[in-house]
């Protein structure tokens, strides 16, 4: 029920750190938000991760959920990012590193609207990106529900690490179970036949929603040659966005055919 | 999940294509085409199993009447009762021979 | 005291079927549905867990004009799989929206008007779903920079999950005291983080937090509407006409900031102390 703080996962923190090479965090922002500036293959830029904070003030938000704090958090710092960069051409890259074990489930975020403060933190990257800031996200460990729309879902490519650690899905298994009236093992046997209920990383690739998939684990923060193979991703995948701005890249790929066909039509349609 | 294929005489290809209900529990949704000359046929996916006789009766008693278009008709069933099958077959049926203008 | 002629002579919204409500709602002249059943653009995904699936996936997509100005509407049907988003769905609002962007950057603006009756995610297509839902969130934004997206919350089901945060992301929301607007499903929470901390069959509860007179009064929706088409259709045909490119609500990231600093999490948040926290840090005001 509860989740226990000993749940809450270390890849958010180990990989920012590694990546930014403990590069000062920025001050004034929540403890549960690590942003620190770095460069990336020479060029500016900042990584953003939601983090567990034990001692948050939010009892339902403690172990790296995105909460209300974090929402309007992150809304804030991309917003100074924005701002920041407002006047040169050259805009920062931005890293969302992604290890959300969900949004924060609880009365207190329902009651004060959590769902707006997630769609701050969504408007943050989507307002980024089109301001022509290459934002890209590494999966690191969990991208779960509304904790990866508003932190992560945004970029313009999602690069991931590999291994059972390394997760995408809508709810996890036992509130999935309990909502559609199945079994745990019932839902893990359906996510082995059904390509988009999966929550391996394997899966979600086959869905064409990632640019690349690293064969790196989520716990090789410490590796150093490691580190430096996700970082030259990460390079990689910046600069293949090239001027892009939209989502565009994701479309036309993979198992989602259906997407495509939809899409295809509509713009048919649409003029009548 | 069950499926039901059906078929029967019937006349001139039906004038236009309707569509009533939806799929939400307890009811059902009916799509209707126009079927080739003389001849039309029932698809059924319904969430309910083993209810394949009453399906049958139901849509024998609708279809085997005297003088109807021919149609292409699909029925998407989430746990419907006879009366609402009924019911939104002749809600389909009501515009595919009424005013011409829908659609 | 409540006219009794009056309420009868209402055409209730929330009964109406999504295809009925765009038809009701936009001027009679003129509607034309993208991508409707007969396409039978259906989920892929369903069929393979036996789940019976609907022709248009639950999702209606009609253009047309609203008291002359030119506008897409999408509906999600409440009755077909809770209102859930899944592939189908999902692509046909992101695409009839990618095509009202591209419309607009051409100089040719079609106000969007979206009819959030949805728990979200379907589940059965859990990450397609999900990927449907942050495209949705990209163009909402995108086409504000030229037009008032319009969010509107009538029930029975209310929005909730991932299409909640494209409720927020709307340049303004309308809601009827039957809308319910919240990320996480009550029964979710409660599966989640334990019935003491919220009782999904504490009705008067979930609604004194998510209801609609609750999220306008706290700033969280712009609008209050009663369940009656005619009342919508008029208040629609103002604010299609309306500058608004960022509500308070995405606006206020200080203020916010304050309020969260202000409250005790920690204390269990009735209606009436939500409305007083909101009123004396002026989030959203």
């Amino acid at each position: 029920m509860n989740q226990p703080m000993d749940s809450a996962s270390p890849y958010g923190a180990d990989w920012i750190k590694a990546l930014t090479d403990n590069a000062a965090r920025w001050a004034d922002t929540p403890a549960s938000l690590y942003v620190a500036d770095t460069t990336l293959a020479k060029q500016a830029g900042t990584f953003i991760a939601v983090v567990p904070d034990p001692d948050s003030r939010y009892p339902r938000a403690r172990a790296g959920e995105v909460g209300l704090v974090e929402g309007w958090g992150l809304a804030h710092v991309l917003c100074d990012i924005v701002a920041a960069d407002a006047q040169t051409s050259s805009k920062r890259a931005i890293v969302a590193v992604v290890d959300v074990p969900s949004q924060a489930y609880g009365r207190t975020e329902e009651a004060y609207g959590i769902h707006q403060a997630l769609a701050a933190a969504a408007q943050g990257y989507i307002r980024a990106r089109r301001a022509g800031h290459p934002v890209v996200t590494l999966i690191a460990g969990k991208a779960m529900s509304g904790g990866f729309l508003a932190h992560g879902y945004q970029a313009n490519r999602i690069v991931s690490l590999s291994g059972t650690d390394v997760q995408v899905h809508a709810m996890g298994k036992h509130a999935a179970a309990r909502i559609t009236q199945r079994s745990v093992e019932g839902v893990e046997q359906l996510a082995r036949q059904i390509t988009p209920m999966a929550y391996d990383i394997d899966s979600y690739e086959r869905l064409g929603l990632l640019h690349a998939r690293l064969d790196v684990a989520p716990e090789a923060a410490g590796d150093s040659a490691a580190v430096a193979r996700v970082r030259d991703a990460l390079a990689e995948a910046a600069a293949d966005i090239g001027g892009g701005v939209d989502l565009g890249s994701r479309i036309g790929r993979g198992e989602r055919t259906a997407t495509a066909r939809v899409r295809e039509r509509m713009a048919a349609e649409w003029p009548g | 999940m069950q499926t039901l294929s059906l078929e029967y005489t019937a006349g001139a290809p039906a004038a236009q294509r309707a569509l009533a209900g939806v799929v939400g529990s307890g009811d059902l949704e009916v799509l209707l085409e126009p079927g080739v000359s003389g001849q039309t046929t029932v698809a059924i996916a319904t969430s309910v199993d083993g209810v394949d006789e009453i399906w049958k009766a139901v849509i024998d008693r609708i279809f085997t009447e005297e003088g109807l278009a021919a149609y292409k008709v699909e029925i998407n069933d989430f746990g419907a009762t006879p009366a609402v099958v009924r019911l939104r077959i002749a809600q389909a049926m009501e515009q595919t021979t009424g005013d011409a203008a829908h659609d | 005291m409540t006219d009794v002629a009056d309420l009868l002579e209402r055409q209730s919204i929330v009964e109406l079927p999504a295809r009925a409500r765009c038809q009701a709602l936009l001027d009679s002249a003129g509607q034309r549905e993208l991508l409707g059943p007969f396409e039978r653009l259906r989920s892929p995904w369903l069929p393979k867990q036996d789940i019976v699936t609907q022709a248009d996936d639950g999702v209606v997509i009609m253009r047309g004009t609203l008291g002359g100005q030119a506008v897409v509407m999408a509906a999600v049907e409440p009755a077909f799989q809770g209102g859930s988003m899944g592939e189908v769905g999902g692509a046909k609002i992101a695409g009839a929206l990618a095509c009202a962007l591209a419309d607009a950057e051409n100089g040719t603006p079609v106000v969007p008007i979206l009819l959030l009756e949805t728990g979200g995610v379907r589940l059965q297509e859990a990450n397609c779903g999900l990927a449907a839902i942050a495209e949705i969130h990209d163009l909402i934004v995108a086409l504000r920079a030229y037009v008032p997206v319009i969010g509107v919350v009538t029930g029975p089901v209310g929005c909730f999950g991932g299409m909640s945060i494209a409720a927020g992301l709307c340049s303004e929301l309308i809601v009827t005291r039957e809308a319910r607007l919240g990320l996480n499903g009550p029964q979710v929470i409660e599966q989640e983080a334990g019935v003491d901390e919220f009782d999904s069959r504490d009705r008067p509860m979930i609604w004194s937090l998510l209801g609609g007179e609750q999220r306008v009064t706290t700033g969280l929706a712009e609008h209050r509407v009663a369940d009656d088409i005619a009342a919508l259709r008029r208040l629609l045909g103002e604010r299609v006409k309306a500058d608004v490119q960022t509500p308070a609500r995405l606006a206020a990231t200080e203020r916010f900031e304050n309020l969260l600093a202000a409250i005790d999490p920690a204390a269990k948040a009735t209606g009436e102390s939500t409305r007083e926290q909101f009123a004396a840090t002026g989030a959203t005001s």
